[in-house]
């Protein structure tokens, strides 16, 4: 056992390098500078390329160029930050480039609140981008999180061709927490598929078993084209409605499977409980101790825990409402992540706390919502 | 050398439009320098002037409006032997120009043409930041109201390496390119063309007016301008990155005591900027680790970190910390009246099992706790070893860690001089 006392953003960028991160780009914006300064250290030395941008959306752009060029690109930034990547991430989204986006949010709207935590981005993470096209985003609740989603957010974009976004928290990204690594399992690291080279090669080509393109990197000896523009199988603009569609639908349907393949929880079921209180992020650790003491004094409750925020995990949220009288989502906003829920569970009453004031939700005030809510 | 223009897409501009003539000049460089189209690769953004990268048979990277340079310098860092070549029109410029301003500064090897033609011709010719202020575009009286820019001047006083200013005619305008490609840094080719479509239907534009326009003959708007040779970005990245030490691992602590009590205690370190609150907060933690404890700290501060408050709250655990606030603390070390004052109700919340460890002098609020005061300030300590020291007392006092955890956790935590004169420190204090 070695056991190391870190802050969430530096085992975020230490677990970057694990995964394979050679390229960061960032700037320094509270509560997210830790991973850049991190990176700053970690990177160069290796041989990896750490930039500080001019602006947010340099950040972004250097690290798109990176990615398209082979490289296995980071960001990370806060929520001002994400505002400026917005256009630069539907270009991510659309036009299939890996990369894993890390934001640390702190209290918003607008500058908000630098040191104080809140989980306000969660929906605008999943519709930010122009074309309202799918994300997928891993929510860390604690040290180990950070590791092992960031390693999975790296495989993540390799495999699908996205963007991948850490929705940590200041909560966790700032706060010092004990880790043992030699106790982790780390998962496989993957890359993405390279292409055959021919000389036809066409860089969105998608045979029809698979979901995502082939890729090869601009620079390889076979010339390589990519575009923010609509595009058919070739790179090129295309006006056909046909091509146009089957390929949105593909960007769509490409993220069906995350939800149950690569869905990250931890469910702690209690029997003979009515109540299921879902939680994410720094307030899933209130949500663990209130259920300890909740059964303690004997009314138990089940607690079930996303790290896939999205795609929205639909079977996994269904499966444990069943038998239930009523859902409750906790978040450290006002309410965002609970539309979902009600979305999917029709029929049951879900009832929602939440508070916005730099103030970690307490185990105290989750269990007076219980008894009284 | 071949022509590296696609066969299958002939530039597709209005008749007359001088971006074909560029066009067909960049293919004459390329094969002049004897580029094949894969050692190439052209970063084009939005506009007529973002149709460029679909008329050659390289690499090509057609992205957002004005944000060419930001991918160039992603693409050049990851494949420095590539010949990035990044396409702007004067709309782009002016949408970009921070990224403009910071390549000038930041000198990676890309070459930037811009096809300027002083207006945006495909959203209808509304004015850009190089439209004179005189011209009848379709914004209106509004360039009136705004000076157009010297893109050469503005990229001098940036500190660009190379610009220069170019007609779309002239006859040379294949060694122009050539020139700046090989330039082993950031190059600028501002190049004044003709929009028939848009700009000229109301502006008297000819090329022998470009002619009057550029001026190459005066010394700043031809090629290189900094005095002393620059470093190009990349070798210079590699040359200062070599020798850097690996980043050092961070320190692990295999368990080596039994811990002084096997419950969750909470503890809390008010003092202000300059007290060295948080690294004091770590060491604690640092001390609990040796004993198998799990532990956490969370910390405020004010953003201008030199004055204001400072605390660390921490929790150490035998089990999994889950909530990291702290409600009632099981000690308080209070140092300073900035932290005191943002935590007032913890001292009313106290009970006697509780501990307050305070500097002598200092005012705090009523409380049942069991107060142990301590007089730094007679001790001739220092406002930065303070929370040191009163963790020493916690130590001499065997609550929380005992003095072999906090020693350990300085010599993990400290080098020579500090760690032994910390260490001194703390043992002065029981
Ligand atoms: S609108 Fe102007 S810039 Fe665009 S193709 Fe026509 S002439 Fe050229």
């Amino acid at each position: 056992m070695a056991i190391s006392f870190l802050e969430g953003n530096e085992v975020i960028a230490r677990a970057a390098l694990a995964a394979g991160c050679n390229f960061f780009a960032g700037y320094p914006i509270t509560p997210a500078t830790t991973i850049f300064n991190t990176m700053l250290k970690l990177l160069p030395p290796s041989g990896g390329i750490c930039m500080q941008g001019e602006d947010e959306i340099a950040s972004i752009g250097f690290c798109l160029g990176a990615s398209m060029a082979g490289m296995k690109a980071m960001t990370a930034t806060s929520g001002p930050g994400i505002s400026l990547y917005s256009e630069q991430i539907s270009f991510a989204i659309g036009s299939e480039i890996p990369i894993v986006i890390v934001d640390v949010q702190r209290l918003g709207p607008s500058t908000g609140s630098a040191t104080l935590g809140a989980d306000g981005d969660i929906q605008f993470l999943r519709w930010g981008n122009s074309g309202g096209m799918p994300v997928i985003t891993l929510c860390p609740a604690d040290i180990t999180d950070c590791f092992l989603l960031t390693i999975h957010a790296f495989n993540l974009a390799e495999e699908f061709r996205c963007p991948v976004f850490i929705a940590a928290n200041k909560e966790i990204g700032m706060t010092r927490e004990s880790i043992d690594f030699q106790s982790l399992t780390i998962p496989e690291i993957k890359t993405r598929r390279p292409a055959i080279r021919t000389a036809d090669f066409q860089p969105f080509a998608v045979s029809s078993e698979k979901m995502v393109p082939d890729f090869l990197p601009i620079g390889d000896i076979i010339p390589v084209r990519q575009t923010s523009s609509t595009h058919g199988p070739d790179g090129y603009i295309t006006n056909d409605p046909k091509t146009i569609e089957s390929n949105r639908i593909r960007l769509v349907k490409k993220l069906e499977t995350v939800a149950s393949a690569h869905c990250y929880y931890e469910a702690r079921p209690e029997q003979d409980a009515d109540t299921l209180l879902i939680a994410y992020g720094v307030t899933a650790r209130a949500a663990r101790q209130a259920q300890q003491e909740a059964k303690q004094s004997g009314k138990p409750f089940s607690l079930l825990i996303l790290k896939t925020l999205w795609p929205v995990p639909e079977d996994l949220i269904r499966k444990h409402a069943q038998g239930v009288k009523r859902v409750i989502v906790m978040e450290m906003n006002l309410g965002q992540y609970i539309r979902e829920v009600e979305r999917i569970l029709p029929g049951i009453t879900v009832l929602f706390f939440g508070q916005m004031n730099g103030r970690l939700i307490t185990p105290t005030q989750i269990r007076e919502f219980l008894d009284h809510g | 050398m071949d022509s590296l223009l696609n066969q299958n897409r002939p530039p597709a501009f209005c008749p007359g439009c001088t971006h074909e003539k560029i066009v067909r000049t960049l293919d004459r460089t390329f094969q002049n320098m004897g580029l094949s189209g894969n050692r190439i690769s052209i970063v084009s953004d939005i506009g007529c002037s973002g149709l460029f990268d679909t008329f050659f048979h390289t690499h090509a990277f057609h992205g957002l409006h004005g944000r060419a340079l930001t991918y160039a310098a992603g693409i050049k860092m990851a494949r420095p032997e590539l010949t990035v070549i990044a396409v702007m029109g004067d709309g782009g410029m002016g949408i970009g120009g921070a990224h403009l301003l910071a390549a000038c500064r930041r000198n990676l090897d890309i070459t930037l043409l811009i096809l300027n033609n002083f207006n945006f011709g495909m959203t209808g010719g509304q004015f850009s930041a190089t439209t004179p202020s005189d011209a009848v575009v379709g914004s209106g009286f509004l360039n009136r109201l705004e000076t157009p820019m010297d893109i050469c001047a503005v990229a001098r006083a940036a500190g660009a390496p190379y610009a220069v200013q170019c007609s779309g005619y002239q006859p040379d305008l294949d060694r122009e390119l050539e020139k700046a490609i090989r330039f082993p840094g950031f190059s600028i080719v501002d190049i004044c063309g003709i929009c028939t479509g848009r700009y000229v239907r109301k502006n008297r534009l000819t090329p022998e007016r470009i002619d009057e326009i550029v001026k190459p003959s005066t010394p700043e708007y031809a090629g290189t301008l900094s005095d002393a040779p620059r470093k190009e970005y990349s070798h210079h990245y590699q040359e200062l990155s070599r020798n850097l030490l690996p980043a050092e691992e961070p320190i692990g602590i295999s368990p080596m005591f039994a811990p002084i009590r096997n419950t969750r205690q909470e503890i809390v370190i008010l003092g202000s900027a300059g007290q060295r609150i948080l690294t004091a907060g770590e060491i604690l933690c640092l001390a609990g680790i040796t004993s198998g404890l799990h532990a956490t700290q969370k910390n405020e501060y004010n953003i201008t970190v030199l004055t204001g408050p400072s605390i660390s709250e921490l929790i150490l655990s035998p089990d999994n910390i889950d909530y990291t606030g702290i409600e009632n603390p099981s000690v308080i070390i209070a140092l300073a009246p900035e932290g005191v004052e943002r935590r007032q109700t913890l001292f009313q919340n106290a009970t006697p099992d509780t501990i307050i460890i305070h500097e002598r002098n200092l005012a705090i609020p009523p409380h049942q706790a069991t107060a142990i005061p301590m007089d730094c300030k007679g001790k001739g300590i220092k406002q930065q070893d303070r929370a040191l020291a009163a963790l020493g007392v916690l130590a001499g006092m065997n609550r929380v860690i005992s003095m072999e955890m906090l020693q350990k956790a300085i010599e993990l935590r400290f080098t020579e001089p500090i760690r032994t004169k910390s260490i001194h420190l703390i043992r002065d204090m029981v």
